[in-house]
Formats: structure tokens, C-alpha cells, sequence
């Protein structure tokens, strides 16, 4: 089943906080992009528009988090990570608070809105932050578990958000955890570990495509991209030595990088990254800038493909 | 004073860009029409009157810069650049449309395009570093910013904003097209930026405040720069969001969504094209 990936995220905080009257929530301006004007009308005194003013967000956020409060602040994913890091690299992540930061629109699903709003670097930018979570969800019932999670669990947190519709991927009895990979597809002779929405859908149409071939792909959902499940990364590459990360996200820096610094100190085996290759983000259909990027299971494929000639 | 042939004429490019602003924004039902619509009338007079630039020349060492901040109206700003010949007109077709030659929000790899912009808070800063090089190197060309209520809110236009009185940056005139609506309501329910004028007196800029729907007003207002000289210019452009096509007008709906296919051949009429 499709879901609305904006609307789990704002009917999720809205459970929340039916429960729990510390929850807040903040955003710059773009409640009707992330459905959270449902929040707001259910809790007017616990939400903050606070403008078109990203950095201020962030630190409003730390503030209401010394205060006890659980603050969720969410703007687009370059917004909010490359214009407010600093705020949220000190004053929420120095100083140990408790702020959930949400950056919607990740790498090419910022589509229309083009190179200024297309998010490449978030997830490298943000993995440099001591001691954060980041993670990925690839549909609404990851997304709903892990936010929920999230919300209980004390520190600071970045979710990557794709706000536009989802395949559902899960079902509501799936454990879904943080820091916890979930393999969707088992395999023997390559493993696909991808994030998000785009990538994960990818690398499942991928390895069907492999089948056919007669490869057997393993695929592992790594929404959590920090701090990542080295177990699961270092038993998928004794198991089938050869590996391939799927991000919607440079590959410098992000789920690839992460991977390869797991396997190269402890488990070194062949493995390709399918992401952007150091490019600014363009205009256009998310099928598109799919082809455009190279972000596509074909590629998917040619990469495992030549992974296994290699071998 | 305008002739009122010149009115008639600018009234004329002031429905072509209106016009293409919709046709562009209902090309891939996505964009910022209401935002175009507001400032159609300010850019004008601005490449007709006011900005020294020359299209068959856009990289000239002595143009004025202009910025345009509000990046996300590109599309009424690509209009009247395609009008002037900064490129091709069949170009405005492209618009949001993959591998496009027009980007959703302003891009400086449109020829004549100063700068990139639609993150918020990016232009006045850059249009204080163009103007304090000027300054420094004795040069006689002007630096304009158009922006908009939502880039007021961002910090970084009003650490820019507090620099560039600092300097007395009497080469920089920024406008705002005060169409007081952005993206999730209208301004003063969001960030009230009165008492706006007042306010830009005391951060020790020159300010007016004007009809930004009025050639004579924005010509009159822009005939002389600096407003007074040492401080930087400040121009309060009163506008109204979604001008010109009344089912647009004054909603914060038309910062978003385009003019819908049904009501595209009233919205022309309405326009008069």
C-alpha cells in the first residue's frame, strides 16, 4: 500500500503527543509541505512557525529542549543542514540536548525545486556530528517506527524525509529498529544495501532483475545510517563477498562511504557505490533525474554484474 | 513624468511577463506564480528605466548587478530577460521541464542570470560583497537586490542589512516587493515586519515606501540613486501577491500552486492578452 510519507510523519507526532505533552514541533514556514498544519491545529500551543528562518529554528529548538521539551523542527534538507549546522552542531549536539531534526525532500526528490533545494551532502555533512542518529526511512511503516522511536529515545537525531508518496514495503508487525539494518531479500552471491524511498524500491527491482539472471542479491534496508549495523554489513560480506550501496546522496560521504569504512579497516571485499558522482542537483521529473543520475536499478545491476566478472 | 505612450508601453510588457509567468508555471503545474505576478510590474521599469545592463553583453565589467533573492519567482524574471534578448524566447517553454533550459528557481546558468538564488537570505549578502568591492575600486555601477517578505525573515538579510549601513554602501538599493503574503500565510502572521520603513530608518538606510504596481511611483522612486547619499538605498515596493489574475490575487495559495488548466483562458482574459 501507498502511504503519504508527510502525513505518517505529522499523524505520528500527533500520537505522540497525545501521549506526551513535552512533543513540539517546528517549521520555517513549509507546514503545508510537511502536513503538519494537522499538528498545529490539534496542538496550537505546542507549534512554532517561526518564519522563514531556518538557523533561528534550530536554536529555538535547543532552547525549548533545555527546557525539557522534545522539539521536532523541520525544513527542507539543505535548509536545515547546511544553513543552520552550525547551530545544531553547538548548541544542540555540543551541548548534549535532545532536538529531532527533520530535513524533507532528500537528494533528487526535491525534483522541480531544482539544484538550490536538492540535498546531495546532507547526509555527509551530518555524519560528522559526534554522536548522532541519522536515519533514512524506505516507507511509512519504517518511517512511523523509527519516528516514534526516535521520539522516546534521548539525543539528538536527523531524519532524512521523503514527504511525497511511498510503496509500502513493511508491515506494522515488522521489528523495525534504529541502528538495526533490515534484510528484505536474502541472498548468496551480491548484497544491495541502499536507504530511502528511491533506493531501496531500486535495489529491490534490481535484485528481481538479477534473478532472472540467475544472481542471487541479497537486499538490506540500512535506514539507519548512523551509527551503522556493522554486524549486519560484515556478515552480508562473508556471506556473499561481494557488496553494492544504493543512495539518493553523493556517494562521497554517505551510506557508500560508511560502508566502505567498515569493510576496508575490517572485512576488505570488492564493493561499487551507485549514487551521484560529485554533481549539483538539476530540475526536473524524479524519473528523470532517476536516468539523469544514474540512479536507477540498471545500474544497479551493471554494478553487480561487474562485481561478480571481477570475482 | 512617463508619456503615456511609454505607460501603454510598459503596461504592455507588464501583461507579457504576467502572461508568461502563468504559461510557465502550468507547464509542469509547479512554481511560484503569485510571486512573479507581484513583481511584474517593478521589473519593468527596472530593465526599462533603471538597470544598466545590455544583453548582448550581460558579463560587461560596468552592468549594474542585479539579484533578484526571491529566487523562486524565476519565472517572471526569465520572462522579461527573454523579452530584452538575453536569450532565446522559446527558451521560457523549457521551463521546469527536464533538461530544461530554465530552472525552477533563478540560475546563473541562464546568461545575464548575476547569481543563483531560492535557498532565502543569499541575496542581500552577495549584493553587499558586490557593492563593497565597488565601493573599494571606485566604480560607478549600481548593485540591486529585489526581495521578498519570506527573505526578510532569514538572519542572514539582516546581518546584511546591518553591514551595508556600516559601510555606507550608498550604491546598493534593495527592494522589496511587499507583497505581504510567502509560503504558509501572510506575513504579518508569520513575521510582522512593521514597522517595516520604520524600522530600515533606524538600521540607518535611506528608505521609500510606494505603489509597486505604479510605473510613475517605482520610476519616480528610482530615478535617483542613492535616495540620499552614504546610506544604502531601501525600497518598500507595496504590492499585491497573484497581481493581475483575481482568483490569484491576495492568496497565500498562489505561492504555490499555478493557475489551474480550467481557469487559464480566464486568467489571460482577465490579464488582457
Amino acid at each position: 500500500m501507498t502511504t503519504r510519507m508527510r502525513e505518517v510523519y505529522s499523524d505520528t507526532l500527533i500520537r505522540l503527543a497525545e501521549k506526551d505533552r513535552n512533543i513540539v514541533v517546528l517549521e520555517a514556514d513549509l507546514m503545508a509541505a510537511h502536513a503538519t498544519k494537522s499538528f498545529m491545529e490539534k496542538f496550537p500551543e505546542r507549534t512554532f512557525n517561526v518564519g522563514v528562518a531556518e538557523a533561528n529554528m534550530v536554536g529555538i529548538a535547543c532552547g525549548l529542549s533545555a527546557r525539557g521539551k522534545i522539539p521536532f523542527a523541520g525544513s527542507f534538507a539543505p535548509f536545515v543542514t547546511r544553513r543552520a549546522y552550525d547551530q545544531f552542531f553547538v548548541s544542540a549536539n555540543y551541548a548534549k540536548l535532545n532536538v529531532k531534526l527533520m530535513g524533507s525532500d532528500p537528494g533528487i526528490t526535491a525534483a522541480y525545486n531544482g539544484g538550490t533545494h536538492m540535498p546531495f551532502e546532507d547526509v555527509g555533512i551530518m555524519r560528522n556530528v559526534p554522536g548522532l542518529i541519522i536515519y533514512e526511512p524506505a516507507d511509512g511503516v519504517s518511517l512511523q517506527k523509527l519516528l516514534t522511536e526516535s521520539a522516546y529515545r534521548k539525543g539528538n537525531v536527523y531524519l532524512r524525509l521523503h514527504r511525497g508518496n511511498a510503496p509500502g514495503i513493511y508491515n506494522q508487525n515488522d521489528e523495525i529498529k534504529l541502528g538495526k539494518a533490515n534484510v528484505l531479500k536474502d541472498g548468496n552471491d551480491v548484497t544491495l544495501i541502499a536507504s530511502g524511498v528511491v533506493m531501496v524500491n531500486e535495489a529491490l527491482k534490481a535484485s528481481e532483475m538479477l534473478q532472472k539472471e540467475g544472481v542471487s542479491a541479497a537486499v538490506i534496508d540500512m535506514h539507519t545510517i548512523k551509527p551503522l549495523d556493522e554486524e549486519i554489513v560484515l556478515k552480508y560480506a562473508a556471506k556473499t563477498s561481494r557488496i553494492v550501496t544504493c543512495e539518493n546522496h553523493q556517494v562521497m560521504n554517505g551510506l557508500g562511504s560508511a560502508v566502505a569504512e567498515v569493510l576496508s579497516e575490517k572485512q576488505p571485499i570488492l564493493m561499487k557505490r551507485i549514487g551521484v558522482n560529485d554533481e549539483f542537483g538539476e530540475v526536473g521529473d524524479i524519473e528523470y533525474l532517476k536516468e539523469r543520475f544514474g540512479l536507477t536499478a540498471k545500474r544497479i545491476c551493471e554494478s553487480a554484474r561487474s562485481l561478480l566478472v571481477t570475482a | 513624468m512617463l508619456t503615456k505612450k511609454q505607460i501603454c508601453d510598459f503596461e504592455y510588457l507588464a501583461v507579457k511577463i504576467r502572461a508568461d509567468a502563468v504559461m510557465m508555471t502550468n507547464l509542469q503545474h509547479s512554481g511560484h506564480v503569485g510571486s512573479s505576478l507581484s513583481m511584474a510590474d517593478l521589473l519593468v521599469v527596472l530593465f526599462e528605466k533603471v538597470l544598466n545592463v545590455a544583453p548582448k553583453n550581460p558579463k560587461g565589467p560596468n552592468r549594474d548587478r542585479f539579484i533578484l533573492s526571491k529566487g523562486h519567482a524565476a519565472a517572471g524574471l526569465y520572462s522579461i530577460m527573454a523579452e530584452k534578448g538575453f536569450f532565446p524566447k522559446d527558451w521560457l517553454e523549457t521551463y521546469y521541464c527536464d533538461n530544461g533550459k530554465l530552472c525552477g528557481h533563478i540560475s546563473h546558468h541562464v546568461p545575464g542570470v548575476e547569481f543563483s538564488t531560492g535557498s532565502l537570505g543569499h541575496g542581500l549578502p552577495v549584493t553587499v560583497g558586490m557593492a563593497l568591492d565597488g565601493k573599494r575600486k571606485g566604480k560607478k555601477h549600481r548593485v540591486f537586490c529585489l526581495m521578498s517578505d519570506g527573505d526578510c525573515n532569514e538572519g542572514s538579510t539582516w546581518e546584511a542589512i546591518m553591514l551595508a549601513a556600516q559601510h555606507k554602501l550608498d550604491n546598493l538599493v534593495a527592494i522589496v516587493d511587499y507583497n505581504k503574503v510567502q509560503a504558509l500565510g501572510f506575513s504579518k502572521d508569520v513575521i510582522n515586519l512593521e514597522p517595516f520603513a520604520e524600522k530600515m530608518n533606524l538600521f540607518g538606510w535611506a528608505v521609500k515606501e510606494i505603489d509597486g504596481h505604479n510605473f510613475e511611483q517605482i520610476l519616480d522612486s528610482l530615478s535617483i540613486i542613492p535616495f540620499v547619499k552614504g546610506k544604502p538605498s531601501f525600497l518598500i515596493a507595496h504590492t499585491v501577491k497573484g497581481k493581475g489574475i483575481s482568483c490569484m490575487e491576495n492568496t497565500v495559495a498562489s505561492h504555490y500552486k499555478c493557475v489551474a488548466d480550467d481557469k487559464l483562458e480566464d486568467a489571460y482574459k482577465e490579464l488582457g492578452v
